[in-house]
């Protein structure tokens, strides 16, 4: 089975991250860069089935030089090759521009199951995989807390509001998949080692047949108008619980009418 | 003046979810709200969109939009869009919200701007969406510049204000392709849910952290959020260690809320848990350690253990009640 895992690289979410002046994109340069969490867990899942039914698993990357740290992470952790996207005209893409092109890419890598995680920790969009399916014409088969392959038959167990649905569809598809699914592994010595020889293979706009004024900021259908630091929160009231802690609060909860 | 449409939450009876008259709400702004309702119980919930100014109902009932997974509504929403062509298209930023408006940008060559916190319109009168970025720590608007301005907004970010109108019922054609019926829905499965509120429409949230020392000890917040008609919310620290369950995990990779109250108990306050909760309207935290980093963004604070403090303070509350 040719599985594909997308791998976004994003900020480190334990430190600050900012805006670019100008464009009010992502400042990507400044920040330590790191797989995106959810992306972990599909990479683990995608190598469980790779390992239980067979077949190879390729990391589909996009991102600037930078993302190669990440990609060679998720080659550490025991996928089989790499496809990076990297192209100067990429910057600034959003969602729609995004999905474009990782599905071009996906065209040319030839899939059984693309995997992803559910959503950034940048953007936090949570609208790609949806585009993905929609524009590959493949089942959705997202926001999974479990997958299960039979055959050519993919079972996800999709979280809802309320609980949870089962969802089927044929290959092949794309699956999201949600925190939790699964413990994602840690890169062995070995697999580091293993890594640095893995192919990756780095593809241009021009060579996946994309326009390079249909990404970046160019072929993205949002802008960011203007943004600012939101004022912090104003200081508030410390109080040391001296026993009367409870009624204290009681009687803030009473006074700004919550009780 | 131009259309707007809104895709509503309902269930089949017919109730319409706290997130559409929000929606119906910010739409008023851009033009004449119309709902677009997917499966069956319009005709019980159309007297709650009147209330909340909805000038019409699209309804098209059909088994495809429970059956399948959102490619049928976006489906739907795509064919009104051809032709009403309308100023905006608002959809709830659930997870699936945000899945049909993700389908619904591709179909139609259009931007989606999610997780909204407000939407107004622009001097020129388009469609702008706040945004709070990294969990609120950036204030940005944006909006979009090809095809039909599609927004997702963040429920509970939005205050409901009603607006009579007439909220009158259009039936619509409308056949799933075969395309949109690829990931069918073989079962659903309900989790005990008790009477307590959605996390993410709740007034008020009362979340447990590492203090609570173990899922016995996390019993308290369920008692003091019960007290207070509260919903309950963890932190990843109470979810990973599984004292709690992971679907009420408030932070930067679990729920992001947005309550007139967040109750942070035991929490110590960590960037992951403020990313979910910092919109609050007022927060308060109950925390040992006077060093905790949540109280620099807190209303309210006591430094105090919180099996001393919570206790006493349910009992208070009991009596106000």
């Amino acid at each position: 089975m040719n599985i594909v895992v997308c791998v976004k690289q994003v900020p480190d979410t334990a430190v600050e991250r900012t805006l670019r002046q100008g464009d009010g994109t992502l400042d990507r340069e400044t920040p330590d860069g790191l797989i995106n969490e959810l992306d972990e867990y599909a990479i683990e899942e995608g190598l469980k089935i790779a390992e239980a039914h067979g077949g190879e698993v390729t990391i589909l990357s996009m991102g600037p030089g930078k993302a190669a740290e990440s990609v060679r992470k998720a080659l550490s952790m025991g996928a089989d090759k790499a496809v990076h996207v990297l192209d100067d005209a990429l910057a600034g893409s959003d969602a729609l521009a995004t999905s474009l092109v990782l599905a071009e890419a996906l065209k040319q890598t030839g899939f059984d199951l693309v995997i992803l995680g559910s959503e950034s920790t940048d953007a936090r969009t949570g609208v790609l995989p949806a585009m993905l399916a929609e524009r590959l014409g493949v089942p959705q088969l997202t926001l999974a807390s479990k997958v299960d392959i039979d055959g050519g038959a993919v079972t996800v167990r999709r979280v809802t509001d309320d609980g949870y649905a089962v969802v089927t569809g044929s290959l092949p598809a794309v699956v999201s998949v949600v925190e939790k699914i699964n413990e994602p592994r840690y890169p062995s010595f070995k697999g580091i080692m293993a890594a640095k020889k893995k192919p990756v293979q780095t593809l241009t706009l021009a060579e996946l047949g994309v326009a390079a004024d249909a990404a970046g900021l160019a072929g993205s259908a949002t802008t960011v108008a203007d943004f600012a630091a939101r004022p912090p929160r104003a200081a508030g009231v410390v109080v040391k619980d001296e026993g009367d802690g409870g009624a204290k609060v009681a009687a803030f909860l009473a006074e700004r009418k919550f009780i | 003046m131009a259309e707007v449409l809104v895709l509503a939450e309902h269930t089949h009876g017919g109730e319409v979810k706290k997130v559409t008259v929000e929606l119906l709400t910010a739409a008023r702004r851009l033009g004449e709200p119309s709902v677009v309702w997917a499966g069956p119980g319009a005709e019980a919930g159309r007297e709650r969109l009147a209330e909340f100014g909805a000038a019409r109902v699209y309804v098209a009932d059909s088994a495809d939009f429970s059956d399948y997974v959102v490619a049928p509504v976006a489906g739907l929403l795509a064919q009104l869009v051809g032709k009403k062509a309308p100023a905006a298209v608002l959809v709830a930023g659930t997870a699936e919200g945000k899945e049909i408006a993700g389908r619904l940008a591709v179909k139609t060559g259009s931007g989606v701007l999610t997780d909204a916190v407000d939407v107004t319109a622009a001097d020129d009168g388009a469609p702008l969406a706040e945004h709070a970025n990294f969990g609120g720590a950036i204030t940005a608007h944006a909006r979009a510049t090809a095809g039909t301005p599609i927004i997702a907004v963040r429920p509970n970010a939005i205050a409901a204000a009603p607006a009579a109108a007439d909220a009158e019922i259009v039936p619509v054609e409308f056949a799933a392709s075969d395309a949109a019926k690829a990931a069918r829905i073989t079962e659903r499965v309900i989790a005990e849910k008790g009477e307590r509120p959605d996390l993410t429409e709740a007034q008020i949230v009362v979340s447990g952290g590492r203090g609570t020392g173990s899922a016995d000890g996390f019993k308290i917040i369920e008692e003091f959020a019960d007290s207070l008609g509260a919903a309950v919310g963890a932190s990843r620290a109470v979810t990973d260690a599984g004292w709690y369950p992971h679907q009420f995990q408030v932070g930067q990779t679990g729920k992001t809320v947005s309550p007139q109250l967040y109750m942070a108990v035991g929490i110590s306050g960590a960037i992951q848990h403020r990313a979910g909760m910092q919109t609050s309207k007022t927060i308060i935290a109950i925390n040992k350690d006077p060093e905790a980093p949540i109280f620099e963004i807190a209303d309210y604070a006591i430094v105090g253990d919180l099996f001393e403090v919570v206790p006493p303070l349910i009992e208070e509350v009991g009596k106000r009640k």
